[in-house]
């Protein structure tokens, strides 16, 4: 039975491990410009991660096929009792926290703690049940402010603009996809009409909660053009599964013609 | 008591087994309170900083000076606690009895005072600090009625000469913490005011 | 420390008084157990109602169609039953099984017995304490018959869906205020409980019981009530503040502005974050407090079977106790992406990471004590090294959502539905299997089919591999968590690896079958069970199987041993702690 265990054991660490190592699913190609290094914190925790985790599952298998009842054998103490691993855990459990953590925390930064870079383009994100909605400034560079008591998916003011007393509304187009031209940083703003959601693009290694009452920036470049999915990961509701726009990062000359025709369309 | 016949199988050495007749031992009521302290302080605790962060994400704080009946019923309850003392340290009925009054006092002025910000439209709902006032002052009123509870408890006993001291102390130092609690709960909304 | 005493309750006659109002620990402990039975069945039920609906989202459930008209018309459920199911799967698991089965299960029956004592600190409280618990689990259930049904907002309820009411959307009405309701009561049970684990740990001791002579799983109840006093008395306000917001139009956490349902909500002021931060900080001590007692359980129940002593005792109980100070410090880790200062995410993620270190700890100890022994492979013992195996597993994918940086692309993906799983659904309910089949003996005076338990073992264990392994795989190719249905195009070739999962949780459902059976049919026709089948030292094996109403017949017993000496030399390997000197 003991062997029966190790053998089980060990088989389904070394069959998990592989398809962890061998990337049978694995994340989607980056086109991110900070992708890169979450890409390569992620690899480098799932070496340690699954280093620790074959050689725990292995040391458990090993040692119960090992001691398995033998009514003769005297029993034996771990030599040197708990002390080495102690000092194991710690030091290799430490060294690797701090490791991780001192990079890590930059990588997070980079993301999350620094500001936008000057001349980003600034995009407005609405989430609400269940759909996301994108809003740029127009031709005089300005948000029209927002009133929830106008908003209406009705009449598809989904921002809730008053374009009738607010100038600055006039010329902002609103569509419900994000395109964007590609090395270009974006900077979103994202405001929750309802309850929480989340934006989550896989491709471009970002997600963030919208949160009710606040307003909260996200910022990003992405690096290859292409149509990629945009989720909500926040339960929202019922429709919480079906709450998707597209993120379309265009070409420079292909975006800037785009955004002369909504212009023009308004 | 049982004393039954021994399970023939049990291989337990005997030891003396001392009797106390039932109910809590007076240590364990002690440990008891104690504990019953920490987990209240604990949920007020958590309240407070929902208070302190509710009056920072909004400015809708609105400032209203508190009823200075508070003040009185604040008076009512000290007062309690050193009939309460008086009582336990002289296993005195009377002195049981005016804390009881006295608590019942607290209480009801507690609920006059609602009256009083209710007269002003200064309802539950009304805003963030009304709604904090309201909140923390019917919790602790009804842990207060708790209180009275035990120590009608206590007075049952007392009568019939069947209160052990410990046990008295514990239900003291439940009350007293009612007092304690409470000078703590009017600071917090008088200086978050 | 005060010596045995009794605590005096004459032993009842009358059968309402024995078996249903009893003050009995025993009983209660049973009782507790009986609850615990109930809800892991209907959770269970309704997470295989969830995974055949992902798995073949057109295809009507069998019978389904009659039990739930509205949710499940024809038998194909709506994208709100999907959720209304998932949301009292996880409350009703970890509240109602993982609170409760491993701590106010084992742990009443058991814990007056280790300390020596004749019952807990206040036999009273305690039965009120069980009674209150099933309240809240009427409370909860009930929220399956009222008209819009149960909430949809998961077990972590976060507002402002769970706080505007209906207009958020089904099972947001009447529904959602039964659960927090639910909730509230059931803190209260949880904080009477603790009350009395730790007061009768604290002064009911015998002689000779010191704290350091407690056993394993005594010194995890204890620390686990420890934490739960905490935890629960801040969830508690929290469910208050949300209730009402509710019902009674206070914006605790609900800001000016919202549109829902094209209404504009009369709240103003509030802030979602200060639910997330008050359920949270409650959150993360309760995982560790649904997972401490496997600990306790599994490091009382390897040395049985592996013949010599934990090793490391001290150095256990010291990581216990780090565990459940650091446990306060990581709350934050539920949210880093949730709107809150990303400085912050930072500080939340070096404790995180630093409780590794207690775990590992923790892990190596379980691992070094089966070095050198002479292992017996019960159900008990299989399950236990089977609980080592798995919390490896689900530890160490922690890893990956302790730090923000890789959280960014994990979180709200299946990544953490196959971590949480692995500790709590997998690891945790591994632990009560263990205890139930160490256990049982003693308290039902009948032994379990080992054969039957062995199966039971051997394809569960498979079985939870097979359905949670491949969640981390779904996460890592971001699928996201909490949907009814995919139908986003990064999904669809996933779909296949979802029917797997779906195929493998029926399978290891069906599978409980086997343990159910056994449960039963030992309680009626298990061969008689002696003193101590297994050969360990704590005190219930000291006593009858099952234990006299005073536990020790009268006598209190007088310890001279700890409860870890085993591999002896000589004819008995073992000392037990009722031993003479």
């Amino acid at each position: 039975m003991g062997r029966l265990f190790a053998v089980v054991v060990s088989v389904i660490a070394l069959v998990s491990a592989a398809i962890f190592a061998f990337h049978v699913w694995w994340l989607p190609p980056d086109i991110s410009t900070h992708g890169v290094r979450i890409d390569r914190q992620m690899n480098e925790t799932m070496v340690v991660a699954g280093a620790l985790f074959v050689l725990g599952q292995l040391a458990l298998a090993v040692f119960v096929w090992r001691f398995s009842a033998s009514e003769t054998r005297a029993v034996k103490s771990f030599p040197g009792g708990p002390t080495p691993l102690v000092v194991l855990a710690t030091v290799l459990v430490g060294i690797e926290i701090l490791v991780l953590t001192f990079v890590g925390s930059k990588v997070w930064a980079d993301v999350y703690q620094t500001p936008p870079a000057p001349g980003s383009l600034q995009v407005e994100v609405l989430g609400e049940q269940f759909a996301f909605y994108f809003r740029y400034a127009g031709a005089d560079g300005k948000f029209g402010a927002m009133h929830p008591e106008l908003m209406s998916d009705a009449t598809e003011n989904f921002f809730g603009l008053d374009p009738a007393n607010d100038t600055t509304a006039r010329d902002d187009i609103v569509v419900g996809s994000l395109v964007i031209p590609v090395n270009q940083p974006v900077e979103l703003r994202m405001h929750a009409k309802d309850v929480n959601h989340s934006f989550y693009v896989p491709e471009l290694r970002i997600q963030q909660d919208f949160v009710p009452g606040l307003v909260i920036p996200l910022h990003f470049t992405a690096t290859t053009p292409g149509k990629y999915e945009l989720v909500c990961t926040q339960l929202c509701g019922l429709g919480h599964y079906n709450m998707r726009a597209f993120v379309e990062v265009k070409p420079r000359a292909d975006f800037d013609q785009w955004l002369k025709e909504k212009a023009a369309a308004l | 008591m049982s004393t039954a016949v021994l399970p023939p199988s049990t291989n337990v050495p005997a030891a003396p087994v001392v009797a106390t007749g039932g109910g809590p031992r007076p240590s364990v009521a002690q440990t008891g309170v104690w504990i019953g302290i920490a987990t209240i302080s604990m949920s007020f605790a958590a309240l407070t900083s929902a208070l302190v962060v509710r009056q920072s994400s909004a400015p809708d704080w609105q400032h209203f000076p508190l009823p200075p009946l508070l003040y009185l019923n604040t008076l009512v309850l000290l007062l309690s606690s050193v009939t309460l003392e008086q009582s336990r340290r002289r296993e005195a009925i009377a002195t049981l009895n005016a804390t009881l009054v006295l608590g019942l006092l607290f209480v009801l002025g507690q609920v006059l005072a609602w009256r009083q910000l209710g007269a002003q439209h200064l309802l539950l709902a009304t805003g963030p600090r009304s709604a904090f006032f309201y909140l923390f002052t019917a919790l602790h009123a009804l842990h207060v009625l708790g209180g009275l509870g035990g120590l009608l408890y206590v007075q049952r006993r007392l009568a019939g000469a069947a209160l052990a001291p410990a046990t008295f102390k514990a239900a003291a130092v439940y009350w007293h913490f009612m007092a304690v609690l409470w000078l703590y709960l009017l600071t917090l909304l008088t200086i978050r005011g | 420390m005060t010596h045995g005493v009794a605590t005096g309750h004459a032993r009842p006659q009358s059968f309402l008084r024995r078996h249903v109002f009893s003050v009995d620990h025993k009983v209660i402990g049973r009782q507790y157990l009986d609850l615990a039975l109930v809800a892991v069945v209907t959770g269970m039920v309704l997470s295989w109602i969830m995974r055949f609906h992902l798995g073949w989202p057109e295809t009507p459930v069998p019978g389904l169609g009659k039990l739930a008209p509205t949710g499940a018309a024809g038998g194909v459920i709506t994208p709100e039953f999907y959720l209304a199911l998932m949301t009292m799967h996880g409350t009703i698991m970890v509240f109602f099984v993982l609170t409760t089965a491993p701590f106010a299960g084992f742990g009443n029956f058991f814990l007056p017995i280790h300390v020596g004592a004749e019952d807990m600190a206040f036999p009273r409280i305690n039965m009120t304490s069980f009674w209150v618990t099933l309240l809240a689990l009427l409370v909860l259930l009930s929220a399956f018959f009222v008209g819009d049904g149960p909430p949809l907002s998961g077990w972590t309820a976060y507002a402002p869906l769970s706080a505007v009411g209906k207009d958020a959307g089904p099972g947001q009405g009447v529904g959602q205020t039964l659960w927090a309701v639910s909730i509230a009561i059931f803190c209260i049970a949880q904080l009477l409980g603790s009350l009395n684990f730790i007061a009768t740990t604290l002064d009911l001791r015998t002689r000779g019981m010191s704290l350091a002579r407690l056993p394993f799983a005594t010194w995890a109840w204890f620390i686990t009530s420890v934490i739960g006093l905490v935890a629960f008395a801040v969830l508690m306000p929290a469910c208050i503040l949300l209730i009402l917001d509710r019902v009674a139009g206070t914006s605790f956490f609900i800001p000016a502005g919202l549109v829902i349902s094209d209404r504009l909500q009369p709240h103003a002021g509030g802030s979602p974050l200060l639910w997330q931060h008050l359920f949270w900080f409650f959150g993360h001590p309760e995982v560790y407090i649904a997972i401490l007692p496997g600990f306790g359980i599994v490091s009382q129940i390897l040395p049985v079977f592996a013949r010599k002593p934990l090793l490391g005792p001290r150095v256990f109980i010291t990581c216990l106790i780090a565990i459940a100070f650091l446990s306060y410090t990581v709350w934050g880790h539920h949210m880093f992406l949730s709107g809150m200062n990303p400085l912050s995410a930072t500080l939340f993620s070096v404790p995180t990471l630093v409780i590794t270190i207690p775990a590992t700890i923790i892990t190596l100890l379980w691992i070094g004590t089966l070095y050198g022994g002479r292992l017996r492979f019960t159900s008990a013992s299989l399950f236990a090294l089977g609980f080592v195996s798995v919390f490896v597993s689900g530890g160490i994918s922690g890893f990956f959502l302790a730090q923000p940086s890789t959280d960014i692309y994990l979180h709200g993906t299946y990544f953490v539905v196959a971590h949480f799983h692995f500790v709590m659904g997998v690891a945790a309910m591994f632990g009560i299997f263990a205890g139930t089949y160490f256990w049982f003996p003693k308290m039902f005076g009948r032994m379990m089919n080992e054969t039957l338990g062995k199966w039971h073992f051997w394809l569960t264990f498979i079985g939870v591999y097979c359905v949670f392994m491949p969640m981390h795989y779904l996460g890592l190719a971001g699928n996201v968590r909490r949907y009814s249905a995919f139908t986003d195009d990064y999904l669809q070739p996933l779909i296949p690896l979802h029917r797997f999962i779906t195929v493998a949780a029926l399978f290891t459902g069906a599978v409980q079958l086997i343990f159910l059976f056994n449960l039963i049919r030992s309680r009626v026709r298990g061969p008689k069970a002696p003193d101590n089948p297994w050969e360990a030292t704590t005190l219930e094996w000291s006593t009858s199987s099952p234990p006299p109403h005073d536990n020790f017949g009268g006598r209190q017993p007088v310890v001279s041993h700890g409860p870890n000496e085993y591999g002896g030399a000589g004819p008995r390997d073992y000392v037990m702690q009722a031993d003479p000197q």
